[in-house]
């Protein structure tokens, strides 16, 4: 597997995106620069968290319309894999390759702190390697997370299972206390209807060794590489 | 052409939970305000741009707000009338 991980001026988590992929998975991963107008052959594209010009008007807004994101939407339309975690996650919405929209998140303070998530459905190539309502525990570290979406794009959302990923308790069950941040329906990470492009808040790319608190990310970036190695095998 | 400032309000669209607004009404209440009963914070921009008549001018910003300024899913905006810059 190739990975493309996105720099954008203020991205944070690309490193932490690098070492995932490669350190822990033994993948091949390689840093676009939002400027270029090269993917470098990547099958995976990353957005990562991150800063990207410094939220400025609203998270992700400004990104969206980096030289690269071009080529993003066009990976995307093709039909490959986009991950897009946190700061990502908001320029995935602004670009319209996510619905919905990430506002400040309710109790107006900057949240970071180790959650708890219900793997929503595992039909997805993002999920494939967990089973159906596991609990991981995987960091989040946002201002702007609290997911939104109108009545109608929320109702599609959950009428056709895209919600990916969801805040629970340490039981499995939603609770307003396990929503860090005031999401609608504690959504925590969402897939666009061909499946392909994942978005979260929460860092999978952070929980991937068991000594630094949680290796619960890692399967995500296991059923990504298994899923490529299942089209090339077609 | 005639160089024009436009005035953009952009707001959290009503309806949807505005924790800045919320803690801004609490404030308020808290100083004896008692009579607020909405706070909505949302930003304030101002554009120079030239354009041939203040309606162009006005148009051209209208298709800034729908692409860049505001967020369609969760704002609402508010162009004021252009002046001569």
């Amino acid at each position: 597997m190739k990975v493309g991980i996105i720099r954008f001026p203020g991205s944070n988590c690309d490193e932490d995106a690098y070492h995932a992929v490669v350190d822990h998975l033994g993948a091949e991963a390689v840093f676009c620069w939002h400027k270029d107008h090269d993917l470098q052959g990547a099958e995976l594209v990353i957005l990562p968290g991150g800063f990207s010009y410094g939220d400025y008007l609203r998270p992700g807004a400004i990104a969206r319309f980096s030289p690269i994101m071009r080529e993003v939407v066009e990976h995307a339309r093709r039909g490959a894999p986009v991950l897009a975690i946190c700061n990502g996650f908001q320029i995935a919405c602004e670009a319209g390759l996510l619905p919905g929209a990430l506002l400040r998140n309710d109790h107006l303070k900057f949240v970071c702190d180790q959650v708890h998530l219900r793997v929503e459905s595992i039909g997805t190539r993002f999920t494939s390697r967990y089973h159906v309502d596991q609990v991981i525990t995987v960091p989040v570290a946002h201002g702007d997370g609290r997911y939104t979406a109108d009545a109608d794009v929320m109702a599609r959302l959950e009428g056709e299972g895209h919600v990916v990923f969801r805040y629970v308790n340490a039981s499995g069950q939603v609770t307003d206390a396990a929503n860090p941040n005031g999401s609608m329906r504690n959504v925590a990470g969402i897939r666009n209807a061909a499946g392909n492009v994942l978005g979260m808040m929460p860092h999978p790319e952070r929980a991937v060794d068991v000594q630094l608190g949680s290796a619960d990310g890692l399967p995500l970036f296991h059923s990504i590489a298994d899923s490529l190695m299942s089209e090339a095998l077609v | 052409m005639t160089r024009f400032r436009v005035a953009v309000e952009i707001v959290p669209r009503r309806g949807l939970l505005d924790p800045q607004g919320k803690a801004v009404s609490d404030a308020l209440h808290t100083l004896g305000f008692a009579t607020v009963s909405d706070v909505r914070v949302g930003r304030h921009l101002v554009l120079d741009t030239d354009a041939t008549d203040a309606d162009a001018a006005r148009a051209e910003v209208q298709r800034m707000c729908e692409q860049l300024l505001a967020n369609p899913v969760t704002e609402d905006f508010h162009i004021g009338l252009p002046e001569h810059a």
